[in-house]
């Protein structure tokens, strides 16, 4: 066996140490099945065995749950219904032998133990877990569902109230909070948990789940006449309904296994269980999440687009200037890496100003007890406001977020320049003027990138790191172990007017203007954003950047030549309309498409119907859907076949972690293939009749369909 | 197609569906039993020569459990051979009961027939029970939404206002108040005894006739925080998005009330009447039940008054007096302009908001109270119909013989 070890002491208590070889932690692989179903073979028959312990041979975790390349691989070879449940029959019949095999087995949990690691854990008759590990059930998140009897365990413990929250939000549960809700019996130091576990097996042990004593009941009831009913089930199932606005099936799937499997016996749940697995086995929805948000994210994390054999970097000193909302979120998120500060503005005051906003959100964490009072001081004393630029001396690394100009851009650059130390980069955070340009006033155009943060800089994930012209590999190297310190995960994109998540943005807000424009209610058009997963509606999403402001932007784009696409003197006369005749400017100034009153939440602006009268033929909502998104797509599309994006994991990952496309269609470029190349063509001539050449799909687009080519590569074959 | 006359209507005072209304001591039982008991009395009625008893039950489960209408018939004493059903249409079911004892006998099948409902509010709580609303799956794809939503969504589409909604409840108040102390009721509402035979109700109690726009406009609404905080608004704007939120007017004082109460209504068949010696009231024309999108689930009886109407070869025109059922104030509302309809022939002695609406007896009591009030009028023609759950709706036309 080489997924486990067992060694029995002379009191007869067989110990299982679980240690995968060549793995960081513990997964549950096939190789690790067979081994687990010989040791309980082994436990169930060897009559000098009185029970027996699993625990792990890895420091701090026990199990960490599937193998997920593995499951990616299953997806990309193309998996039935049956198949999937099959896969989680196999598992779950397992756990269901080690539960029944007539001798006590307890589990000491060592570290953590998620998914199918706690599946395994949750078979067992005693559980105890290291005091500074987490459990959970984290599978929602991907598109999943605990296949292996995490549905049918967790409520037959605990109750089906407090069980929901575990499975549909997916969080991690701690030692304190696991004891104190039932799901494991004892808590203690890691190095105590075998002990303990051996104890427990010589003093009162019992070989029998509480589901299989005689008489049991859920813990609150179950099924329709349960007092919980109606939160559980009624309401619950609306507020999912809410919450995924109906595109991720793993939620509703997971209900519907606490519903129906809790009302039979523990076979009957179990098979139920496997049944609704297999059915998101063979969903895209899962396939698109565990592509995108688990393995291409953890490759970007990783850095997989660093290029090879340049030394790993480290930034000390960071030079920001502009400590307005972007500067000063980068020097906060900087700050909190443990890197030192020089956060640079015109006045020493408004440089001050910028780390005011870190006091604040240093006062919220502290508030919430994230970090203690110790951690917030030495956080702060690493941010030094300063008006002058002499104070850049040894920084490694100089990001600009000064004002969207390129003549204040090159002013700052220059400052910079001239008292950097030769090899500092220096970065700018322009989210859409081509960097080749900007490089232009730094002497050195090879150690100058674009790193494109989001907003809010502390909240949101991704960085897109912007290749100039001129951009040296190692200065793509630096850039990105500078992201990792951060820990935020990088794209790389080519340089364009609006880079890569730009443009995919402004496409989606844009459309929305058009619909507008075309006569589609605002509250249809808000709505059916909503429904395809957006978080938030075009309107509202062009309020937040204020309509003022891209006025100004297009009419720049325009005066620097940019090329016009046909829709855009639509777009300026709506935006024209609302800021120069009604002054509508956006959220900053209370009116934009919507009222934002002083109490209660923003209202669209009831004028905006007589600005523009709602036809009377309204489009359904799936059409409106589809335009959203389609829109999106299409653009990610051309950046990629003009070379903006090199990679589709970075089209992905750009559109759902920055633009806000949404995660069940694992990104922009998963999306089209979600729908099918030719059906995606087929969808975009349609709407090219409808609605213009703005929907047109490439030549490019058209022969990948014809040919059948996808964007991204099976990981059956990468693997 | 052989004519089905109604004979005779009674029905229970409506108690007020709670511990301390006056019919809360009342098993569901005895209030089905003693109104089949009162049509065999009043009508010194052979009860050999009823064929089927039909009566509905909207929350059949516990004391309004099993059978209760063949259970009634044997506890009213009524001849063995009377054989009982008991069904389900929600809040039509009792109009629908009495739809079914029609169809039977217009086919021939049977002599007589007592249709009606029955429904203790006040024991058997209404709740959500069953997949429509707990199997997540279905509830997940009907989009469910509870009624009180549903009719905030109506209001919200139609554009009412809470004092527009509150308008019809004043109405509907005030037209009960007058037709109590008028005695327009005095007909068909039978006292409820107790055990030793005590009366312990014998009029409608739910009434609350000193009510105005401004005693109204002191309610909160009732379904704001289900709507927001339970995910139903969403779910109801995921099926009308042209809807940015949903407006919540619907109150305890402008929805049905809860009540318990029970009604029968006697049909039978030409024949029937002669060897029974009773002289029919009125006939059934026609009836309709339909299903349509059940979010918004109250907006059916329209459609299934267009469908009895055509069934009976008459246009709106010829119905000389309307009853929708008050299961709240935008349901009403939007029959009336669907129909283009005059308040002034619907509801004529109020409805559910001011009486109360023990689910599945009210269409039965709607049959007995619309066509009291046709003979007091001298007229002709009525039609009632009822909105019920899952977007379906039951209508039936009469007309006096």
């Amino acid at each position: 066996m080489q997924t486990l070890k067992i060694q029995v002491d002379p009191e007869g208590i067989a110990l299982v140490v679980i240690d995968l070889p060549g793995r960081p932690m513990n997964v549950v692989t096939p190789e690790f099945q067979s081994d687990l179903s010989a040791a309980i073979e082994q436990i169930a028959t060897d009559p000098s065995i009185r029970g027996a312990i699993l625990t792990s041979g890895k420091a701090g975790s026990f199990i960490a749950g599937a193998d997920l390349k593995e499951i990616l691989q299953k997806f990309d070879r193309g998996v039935t219904a049956a198949e999937g449940a099959g896969m989680s029959q196999q598992l779950s019949r397992l756990l269901r032998r080690l539960e029944t095999c007539g001798k006590p087995v307890a589990c000491a949990m060592n570290g953590l133990a998620l998914g199918g690691g706690f599946e395994v854990a949750l078979a067992c008759h005693y559980r105890v877990l290291a005091v500074d590990a987490n459990v959970g059930l984290p599978e929602v998140g991907l598109g999943l569902l605990p296949g292996a009897g995490g549905t049918q365990r967790v409520p037959r413990l605990i109750g089906i109230e407090k069980a929901g929250p575990i499975l549909l939000a997916g969080q991690p549960v701690k030692a304190a909070d696991a004891l104190k809700l039932g799901l494991v019996h004892a808590v203690a130091a890691s190095n105590e948990v075998v002990a303990t576990a051996h104890r427990w097996l010589l003093e009162t042990p019992r070989a029998v789940q509480p589901w299989d004593e005689k008489g049991f009941r859920i813990p609150g009831g179950a099924g329709p006449s349960a007092a919980h009913a109606v939160r559980s089930f009624t309401a619950g199932t609306a507020v999912t309904a809410q919450n995924t606005q109906r595109n991720y099936p793993a939620a509703l799937a997971i209900l519907s296994c606490l519903y129906e499997g809790t009302q039979l016996t523990i076979d009957a749940g179990l098979r139920i269980e496997s049944k609704y697995f297999g059915q998101l086995m063979a969903d895209p929805v899962a396939r698109n999440m565990v592509r995108t948000l688990f393995i291409n994210k953890g490759a970007a994390d990783k850095l997989a687009r660093r290029p090879d054999g340049i030394e790993k970097s480290k930034v000390l000193k960071l030079g920001v200037l502009g400590a307005g909302m972007m500067g000063a979120g980068i020097a906060h998120v900087s700050a909190a890496a443990g890197i030192d500060v020089v956060l640079l503005d015109t006045t020493a005051d408004l440089a001050q100003q910028g780390k005011r906003h870190s006091e604040k959100l240093l006062q919220k964490s502290l508030q919430r007890g994230k970090l203690s009072q110790e951690q917030v001081d030495a956080q702060l004393a690493r941010i030094r406001p300063t008006a002058d630029f002499a104070d850049l001396a040894d920084c490694e690394l100089v990001i600009e977020a000064v004002f969207e100009s390129r003549a204040v851009k090159a002013e700052a650059t220059r400052k910079a320049a001239a008292v950097m130390p030769a090899g500092a980069l220096f970065a700018s955070n322009t989210s859409t003027l081509p960097i080749s340009g900007l490089a232009e006033a730094f002497p050195r155009p090879q150690d100058f990138i674009g790193l494109h943060f989001f907003s809010p800089v502390d909240k949101m994930p991704l960085v897109e790191v912007i290749m100039g012209r001129e951009t040296a590999p190692a200065t793509l190297a630096r850039a990105l172990d500078y992201v990792a310190q951060l820990r935020k995960t990088p794209i790389v994109v080519n340089d364009s007017p609006g880079f890569y998540t730009s443009r995919v943005f402004a496409s989606y807000v844009q459309e929305g203007v058009l619909m507008l424009e075309e006569g589609i209610q605002p509250a249809l058009i808000e709505n059916a954003a909503r429904a395809a997963g957006m978080p938030v509606g075009p309107l509202a999403v062009g309020d937040e950047v204020t309509l003022e402001l891209q006025l100004k932007a297009i009419e720049q784009n325009t005066a620097d030549g940019q090329m016009q696409s046909p829709q855009l003197p639509r777009v300026l006369a709506v935006l024209r309309k609302l800021v120069l005749e009604h002054q509508r400017i956006g959220r900053r100034s209370g009116a934009g498409y919507y009222d934002y009153p002083a109490e209660g939440s923003k209202t669209l602006w009831p004028a905006l119907a007589k600005l523009f009268p709602a036809s009377a033929q309204q489009p359904a909502l799936q059409e409106v859907r589809q335009r959203l998104l389609y829109i999106q797509a299409l653009e990610a599309a051309r950046c990629f076949e003009t070379g903006v994006l090199t990679h589709p994991a970075d089209a992905d990952l750009g559109s759902i972690l920055g633009v806000g496309f949404p995660a069940w269609t694992g990104g922009t470029l998963s999306f089209i293939e979600t729908i099918g190349l030719p059906a995606f063509v087929a969808e975009c001539d349609r709407l090219t009749g409808l609605y213009g050449p703005r929907f047109q799909p490439s030549d490019g687009l058209r022969a990948r369909a014809a040919s059948g080519n996808p964007f991204h590569t099976p990981m059956a074959a990468a693997a | 197609m052989a004519d089905a006359f109604i004979y005779d209507h009674v029905r229970t005072p409506r108690g007020k569906g709670r511990a301390d209304g006056a019919l809360y001591e009342i098993t569901p039982i005895q209030l089905a039993t003693q109104t089949l008991a009162a049509v065999r009395d009043r009508n010194r009625l052979d009860t050999g020569l009823v064929e089927d008893v039909i009566l509905g039950t909207a929350m059949p489960t516990g004391e309004q459990g099993a059978n209760l209408a063949r259970t009634a018939a044997v506890n009213a004493g009524y001849a063995e051979q009377v054989p009982g059903v008991q069904l389900n249409r929600f809040c039509a079911s009792g109009l629908e009961a009495v739809n079914l004892a029609t169809a039977q006998i217009a086919g021939g099948y049977v002599g007589a027939v007592i249709a009606g409902g029955v429904e203790s509010m006040s024991r058997i709580p209404m709740s959500v029970d069953g997949p429509w609303t707990c199997d997540p799956q279905v509830n997940w794809k009907s989009f469910y939404a509870p009624q009180g939503v549903s009719a905030d969504l109506i209001a919200t589409l139609d554009g009412h206002s809470r004092s527009h909604v509150d308008g019809v409840a004043v109405r509907s108040q005030q037209r009960a108040a007058a037709a109590w102390q008028q005695g327009h009721f005095s007909r068909s509402v039978i006292p409820v005894r107790d055990v030793i035979g005590g009366v312990v109700l014998d009029r409608d109690e739910h009434l609350r006739p000193a009510t105005t726009l401004e005693t109204l406009a002191q309610i909160k609404p009732s379904f704001t925080e289900m709507g927001e905080k339970a995910g139903f608004n969403a779910v109801a704007i995921q099926r009308y998005p042209q809807v940015e939120r949903i407006v919540h007017v619907h109150t305890g004082g402008n929805s049905s009330g809860i009540v318990d109460g029970a009604a029968a209504v006697l049909l039978g068949s030409e024949a029937f009447g002669k060897s029974a010696g009773l002289r029919p009231r009125a006939r059934v024309r026609s009836f309709a039940s339909i299903g349509s999108e059940p979010t918004i689930m109250l907006t059916g009886p329209a459609a299934a008054a267009r469908k009895a109407l055509k069934l009976a070869g008459m246009s709106s025109k010829d119905i000389d007096l309307w009853e929708i059922n008050e299961a709240f104030a935008s349901v009403v509302l939007r029959f009336e302009s669907d129909m283009g309809l005059s308040p002034d022939v619907v509801n004529v002695n109020g409805g559910a908001i001011a009486l109360g609406h023990p689910l599945s007896a009210t269409g039965a009591m709607l049959v007995g109270t619309v066509l009291d009030e046709l003979e007091r009028r001298n007229l002709n023609t009525a039609l009632i119909t009822l909105c019920a759950a899952i977007g379906m709706a039951t209508a039936t036309i009469i007309e006096r013989v």
